[in-house]
């Protein structure tokens, strides 16, 4: 157990890789010698040199183009783009190409590679800067996608993706990048993807979250804990994969679920969740499900963000709406009982 | 202080100002260009054969769109010297990475014809094995190979072999993002991958005079630190000598190499479209006569390197293929529905899973 930051934690999981599996590619804006703007890559080309981490054009298309080519090659790429909204010019590299080629090859030809997207808000970024862009990631048959909350999960979580046989959309929330907490690098352990964690035991609501949002919703749990409320927590990790399991045996349980998450609501992850919650949990539930998410805007302004940004509570004052009072005794007593 | 980043002197890297040329278009010899050999007679020969039957699996392809055994066919008539001349540079162990409008090339390259046309047909997307037959899947994104074929080669490279890759994209898509970015790529990494365009002057209805205002396609390379090459794209003899050059610079340490193929697409965009709503007559008929098969039969007889004899037996073969390849067509195609679900991950999720279940049962009923 060692103490660090959750940059440091993909630093270790990224210098690990590349020493176990020469395959192993970085490439990116500014991943070399400087070490990419959040640092993630530091020291990275001093010790393995300019071959296994190096500087690419500045052309994200490209750099995602160049991956699946050397992924075609025998290498496992590990590619970084600079920020969520400088994604977009790969898009159709990934949509298209990433995300297919498996499939339009009929298994002949995997993509093992990583996309590595530092993404969402909480940092002060001016536009541009702040985007939550899982959903279109996620919307994309053939892609998986992960996002981790804690500093452990950041190492094993890229570990995982790295060592995984399909491609691998890795967003990393950038203001968890400076938290800090114990990592357990070592030993290769199964992998977690599609194995959503429980961060946190709770009997009278579940939230379901993943990425920047999981630790507001932990405090948003303690504060409710204060006032008699007791929270469950689910930490997806993956999007896709996503775990059903664990979030429908949460849900049964607690008979009440809000889904939170910091991307814009409409058409988004949590719409999905819900969707999911309420199809396979409806006998269970005492009250409809709802969404905590940031507004139907474009990223706002650096001085705004905190208006935009789901917090403790505006989860809270959602808790407020799940109906405790409207509950029937009989299913109160039940869960009670059980 | 030089005041440029690189070695090379910008003489190096440009085209010739007016396309390369072998054979004029009534197949006599003109006076060879400089800095290019000729390809050996045998070659040519194989070249011939290759362009025969090549020119009679296009019109079987177009045939089976009538009979509704294809959905669709890109033809490539006209633009054979480029398909035989692209394949015939490359050997064995190289790579090719090509567009829609690419299958004579890839049937002369060996692989099976009717995986080539299961894209087309609607079994599967990719019907052949990429990493056996060093074929990528024939892209329809364009101009999105060019940087996957950046990418393998820089693999191969870095893998220690000595192959090249080869990437096909049309005068249209080199007005893409992704060319330019290819370019660049492979400029900076200077890796060892041919970019050939096959100029056909037309991207579906839309002319190369609204595609570009440069002065040839060729020139696109020098902003990238390029070797560059135009080429009389109808003249097999031109485009093999110059793409075998190409590869040879690729292969040997010197870099990217972009050739310019300026060529014709005699028929419409694909079967489904109407090329009479967007060009004239006359001008199809004056590509007509520059031919590159009669122009290469031509010359090769004048040179008696080829006899009735040899052209009726390279049309017998491409007969024979044709009837191969219709036999094979015109059985039903089996599909599996429930495959949809197994090549979207090495391991299905559990979603992916239950879907595939309610597929089955929905077969059932
Ligand atoms: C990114 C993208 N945009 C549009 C299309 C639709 N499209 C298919 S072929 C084509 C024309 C391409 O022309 P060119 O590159 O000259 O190749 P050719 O078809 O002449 O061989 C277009 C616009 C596409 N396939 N991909
Ligand atoms: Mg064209």
């Amino acid at each position: 157990m060692t103490a660090m930051t959750m940059a440091q934690a993909l630093n270790a999981a990224l210098r690990d890789a590349l020493r176990e599996d020469e395959r192993v590619l970085i490439f990116g804006e500014d991943v070399g010698p400087l070490g990419g703007v959040f640092r993630i890559t530091d020291g990275l080309t001093k010790e393995f040199g300019e071959d296994r981490c190096f500087d690419t054009p500045l052309a994200e298309s490209g750099i995602v183009g160049l991956a699946v080519g050397m992924a075609m090659g025998g290498f496992r790429p590990v590619v970084e783009m600079q920020f969520d909204a400088f994604a977009y010019p790969a898009f159709e590299q990934i949509a298209s190409h990433v995300a297919k080629m498996r499939n339009r090859t009929r298994g002949r030809v995997p993509l093992p590679l990583v996309i590595r997207i530092p993404y969402a808000g909480g940092i002060g970024g001016v536009e541009h800067h702040c985007d939550s862009s899982e959903a279109y990631y996620a919307h994309t048959p053939g892609l998986k996608v992960v996002t981790p909350a804690t500093v452990d999960d950041a190492y094993w979580l890229l570990r995982d993706a790295i060592d995984d046989p399909d491609p691998v959309i890795f967003m990393e929330p950038k203001r968890l990048y400076w938290s800090k907490d114990e990592a357990t690098p070592g030993d290769r352990r199964a992998s977690s993807f599609g194995r959503a964690a429980v961060r946190r035991e709770g009997r009278d609501a579940t939230l379901v979250a993943y990425g920047p949002s999981v630790p507001v919703a932990l405090q948003a749990a303690e504060a409710a804990a204060g006032d008699g409320i007791s929270l469950e927590v689910v930490d997806l990790r993956t999007i896709v994969p996503f775990d059903d399991e664990t979030v429908v045996s949460s849900v049964r349980k607690t008979g009440r679920c809000v889904v939170v998450q910091e991307a814009q609501g409409f058409a988004g992850v949590g719409a999905e969740i819900a969707a999911r919650v309420q199809e396979r949990c409806f006998h269970s539930l005492a009250a409809p499900v709802l969404r905590v998410t940031g507004f139907d805007i474009p990223y706002p302004p650096p001085k705004l963000e905190h208006s935009h940004l789901p917090d403790v509570d505006r989860i809270l004052d959602t808790v407020d709406r799940l109906q405790f009072d409207d509950e029937p005794d009989v299913l109160h007593l039940a869960r009670e009982a059980s | 202080m030089p005041v440029g980043t690189h070695d090379q002197t910008v003489d190096d890297l440009l085209p010739a100002v007016v396309p390369v040329r072998f054979v004029a278009e009534d197949g006599t010899a003109v006076e060879p260009p400089e800095g290019y050999a000729a390809p050996a007679d045998e070659q040519l020969v194989e070249a011939y054969r290759r362009m025969v039957l090549g020119r009679r699996f296009d019109r079987q392809a177009t045939a089976l769109t009538k009979q509704g055994r294809l959905a669709v066919y890109p033809s490539s008539r006209g633009q054979e010297a480029c398909q035989i001349a692209g394949v015939l540079a490359l050997r064995e162990d190289d790579w090719l990475f090509p567009t829609y409008r690419d299958s004579v090339a890839l049937v002369s390259r060996g692989v099976d014809p009717v995986e080539v046309l299961t894209l087309l047909r609607g079994g599967w997307h990719c019907g052949y094995d990429p990493a056996t037959t060093r074929v990528a899947p024939q892209c329809t994104p364009l101009a999105t190979q060019t940087i996957h074929a950046v990418g393998m080669a820089e693999a191969l490279r870095r893998k220690g072999e000595d192959s090249v890759v080869m990437a096909f994209i049309g005068d249209g898509g080199t007005s893409e993002g992704d060319f330019h970015e290819a370019l660049n790529y492979a400029g900076v990494l200077r890796a060892p991958v041919v970019f050939f365009v096959q100029n056909n002057k037309y991207a579906i209805s839309v002319p190369l005079a609204k595609q570009t205002a440069a002065p040839a396609l060729a020139y696109k390379g020098i902003g990238y630190g390029i070797r560059s090459e135009q080429v009389d794209g109808n003249d097999l003899v031109a485009v093999l000598s110059v793409l075998t050059e190409a590869v040879r610079h690729a292969r040997t340490g010197g870099g990217p190499f972009l050739v310019e193929a300026h060529t014709y697409r005699m028929d419409a965009h694909t079967n489904a479209d109407d090329a009479t709503r967007y060009r004239e007559d006359d001008e199809v008929e004056r590509w007509e006569s520059a031919d590159p098969l009669p122009r290469l039969e031509t010359y090769l007889r004048g040179r008696s390197l080829l006899g009735t004899e040899d052209i009726a037996a390279a049309h017998d073969a491409a007969e024979a293929f044709a009837s191969r390849l219709r036999d094979e067509m015109n059985l039903d195609l089996e599909t599996d529905p429930l495959e949809l679900f197994d090549h979207v991950f090495a391991d299905a999720t559990p979603q992916l899973r239950e879907q595939r279940a309610q597929l089955a049962s929905e077969l059932e009923d």
